[in-house]
């Protein structure tokens, strides 16, 4: 038994040592939001980095606020969200280096057909959101501390709607990512709030259709920023800031725009000559 | 939905076509999953028989704790494997998180305390019958209980199953310590969230009966084995 | 080599309680020599209790147990042989459950199953040998659990109710063999509750009740004319309290 014993173990050592990491070629981690995973845009682009460097990307897609705490713990080389005001406090506090635009797309209020707030084809968002409270429509939140959530709240506050008392009431909080806010949505005939990016690229709209579009308060900018290696010495400094200066330069910046679904453009690049702190 | 159909069939034409994405994620979802299995069966199995056969005060309660510890909700697993190997943490150095091997160490622990409260029940019961024989014919304790794992190999197999069964099924852990990245840490899983999340919900329970299908074979198989063996070793 | 020795079996100022019953009290026991003992009594006498203390398996309360001189220990346990009232048997074949007995008493390899095919032969099982062992009716598993203890040539062997549960073509299967092993020379302390088995098989009778040792002597003297009271009425067939 004991023979047997032993080649199990042979067995065993052979499979975790396939499992230990470092016998790829280099990579950066990226840390994400999953707007950005589900709009398929660095599924897209990152193999152009990676067939100019050699570099591989791995991409981490997770809410906004976990994607910055990862930063934080130092679990990853670059980050690249879009929740402005949290940036720059990262950068701020010294945990990334130098933040950088990278891009934009919009929002959109997706809603039901039915549309019970009456608040389909307009373009002021912020009466929009009032109409949708005064009328208790449901309304589905990512309530997730991400990008968009910080922007709807914002939105909410120049509307003076106190969403908190509603939560749990006409107002939904689902503490997901996207794609499963608008599933929720969709089940729930809710108004939503969406990048415009996810929502092409979504796959079970449902019943829901664009209800707001177009005000200037539902622009949506994304940064991109790399992780202070003086606050983690592991940290892929070279590589990664390979990565962010390819985004924002004249490849990278070609590739976002390229970038289409059923021929849409989805996000559209505008790293600045300078910097922004 | 559109086209519900058409979307659920797409899982099993991408598998008709051995697509390599979908290959490369069944087989890292078995090789992640197998390999936590075994793992915990080195663990769980000597841990399990300790218990059953050795006497120490506190060994109630340990067992109380024990079969507790089935019940880990496998995304506090996740999340505590998480906060040791990230890089703020105390395994930082090991640089193991997002890798296939952060997903096998909290399969694991996920699934050594299934196979350790098993295994001592199964020995503890097994010992009730055997015990005095095996110290009449003059065994050891080790002894003992090497003979009493290999007189209950069968149901060990079992416990074995049932720990794969939960390692294979679950996402909660795989996905806070792999990240889900493409082609390095995905399993069927972590896709099968992720293509909800993306909406496309015929794909996802394609991709659904893809793994069930998978887990039945892996089970199928190791009761083929068993029943070979039981034929040619008089179990 | 020097062979351990276990006999002389002595037992000295043994008591044990459980939940506050005395369940046994012997202040003085031996086995020695050769021969076969039969321990009688009522149920609940503490005959197998006693048998198991001898053997090593259950610490008394009080009192000690000595192998040759000294305490008992895993070594020589081996020159112990002990057969329980149900055999345990491991899922292997009749043949492969001996062997694995000899495996343990650190036999050589090449011999074990020679001596194996012997033992299972004396029993007349040897057409079963590759049989698997729990799948043998009970009369055949108890003679294959007395096979594999007398395979390891023991000094001494308890046998707690071998015969209880079996059929009386088995229980006379049995008792032949232990009658082999007797004149052979292996020390043999049965216990029963069967009176005709005792007379059957006793050279000396011991005799149990409530935990203590009532009489103790040749088993002709014991069946003629026993001297304690409850042994006479117990061989009339009467149901001691």
């Amino acid at each position: 038994m004991f023979k047997q014993l032993k080649s199990l173990l042979g067995v065993l050592a052979v499979a975790a040592g396939l499992a230990v990491p470092g016998l790829a070629g280099e990579f950066i981690v990226v840390q994400s939001t999953t707007s950005t995973q589900n709009s398929g845009l660095l599924d897209v682009i990152a193999p152009r980095f990676t067939a100019e460097t050699g570099i591989e990307v791995r991409v981490v897609a997770v809410g906004t606020g976990q994607a910055i705490k990862n930063a934080v713990n130092g679990d990853g080389d670059v980050l690249l969200v879009h929740a402005r005001a949290a940036e720059e406090k990262f950068v701020a506090e010294g945990w990334g280096v130098r933040r950088f635009d990278v891009m934009y797309n919009d929002f959109v209020v997706a809603g039901p057909g039915a549309d019970p707030a009456g608040v389909a084809g307009t373009g002021d968002v912020v009466a929009a959101f009032r109409k949708i409270a005064a009328a208790a429509a449901p309304f589905a939140s990512r309530g997730d501390d991400s990008g968009t959530h910080k922007a709807e709240l914002k939105l909410w506050q120049a509307a003076g709607v106190d969403v908190e008392a509603a939560s749990g009431g006409w107002y939904r909080e689902t503490g997901s990512g996207m794609g499963s806010t608008l599933n929720a949505a969709g089940g729930m005939g809710a108004y939503v709030l969406t990048d415009r990016a996810t929502w092409i690229s979504f796959n079970n709209k449902q019943d829901l259709a664009i209800a707001v579009q177009g005000d200037a308060r539902l622009f949506n900018q994304y940064g991109v920023m790399l992780v202070n290696p003086q606050k983690h010495p592991g940290v892929k400094a070279a590589a990664g800031q390979k990565f962010i200066d390819w985004l924002i330069g004249p490849a990278g910046q070609k590739a976002i725009a390229d970038y289409r679904i059923d021929g849409q453009q989805l996000f559209f690049p505008n790293a600045g000559p300078a910097a922004t702190n | 939905m559109q086209n519900f159909a058409e979307e659920f069939t797409e899982a099993f034409r991408l598998l008709a076509r051995l697509d390599a994405d979908l290959l490369a994620i069944v087989a890292l979802s078995l090789r992640v999953s197998l390999s936590a299995a075994l793992f915990a069966a080195l663990i769980g199995l000597p841990l399990g028989a300790l218990l059953a056969v050795t006497r120490f005060p506190g060994r109630r309660l340990a067992n109380v704790v024990l079969a507790a510890l089935m019940g880990l909700p496998p995304v506090v697993v996740g999340l505590l494997v998480y906060l040791l190997l990230s890089n703020a943490g105390a395994l930082g150095p090991l640089q193991l998180l997002y890798t296939p091997a952060a997903m096998i160490v909290a399969q694991t622990l996920l699934v050594a305390p299934i196979i350790a409260a098993l295994a001592r029940q199964t020995i503890e019961d097994l010992k009730g019958e055997y015990g005095e024989q095996l110290a009449v014919l003059g065994l050891g304790p080790w002894q003992q209980i090497s003979t009493l794992l290999w007189e209950a190999r069968y149901s060990l197999l079992t416990a074995l199953l049932a720990g794969f069964g939960r390692a294979i099924a679950e996402v909660g852990a795989v996905i806070i310590v792999g990240g889900n990245i493409n082609h390095v840490t995905r399993v069927m899983t972590t896709t099968i969230a992720l293509e909800t999340s993306k909406g496309n919900l015929a794909l996802a329970l394609g991709l659904g009966v893809i793994l069930v299908a998978i887990a039945v074979m892996v089970n199928g198989l190791v009761f083929a084995l068993r029943a070979t063996a039981t034929r040619t070793a008089h179990g | 080599m020097a062979e351990a020795r276990v006999l002389p079996v002595a037992a000295a100022g043994i008591v044990l309680s459980r939940r506050g019953r005395r369940l046994l009290d012997v202040p003085e026991f031996e086995i020695s020599g050769t021969g076969l003992t039969v321990v009688l009594g009522p149920n609940g006498a503490g005959k197998s209790l006693l048998l198991r203390v001898l053997a090593g398996l259950i610490e008394p309360d009080g009192g000690r147990v000595t192998w040759a001189g000294r305490p008992p220990d895993r070594a020589r346990a081996r020159r112990l042989g002990f057969v329980f009232q149900r055999p345990v048997l491991l899922r292997r074949s009749a043949v492969a459950n001996i062997v694995y007995a000899l495996k343990v008493t650190g036999m050589d390899p090449a011999l074990r199953r020679a001596r194996a095919d012997a033992v299972l032969r004396d029993a007349r099982l040897e057409g079963l040998a590759s049989s698997a062992a729990r799948l043998l009716s009970g009369g055949e598993q108890q003679r294959l659990a007395l096979a594999r203890a007398l395979a390891l040539a023991p000094e001494v062997l308890f046998l707690d109710e071998p015969t209880t549960s079996l059929d009386p073509a088995s229980t006379k299967a049995i008792e032949d063999m232990l009658k082999t092993a007797a004149l052979a020379g292996t020390r043999i302390v049965l216990v029963t509750h069967d009176t005709a088995q005792a007379r059957r098989l006793a050279d000396e009778v011991v005799f149990l009740h409530l935990g203590r040792v009532l009489e103790r002597g040749e088993a002709r003297n014991f069946f003629r004319k026993s001297a304690a009271p409850e042994a006479r009425a117990y061989l009339e067939g009467a149901i001691l309290a």
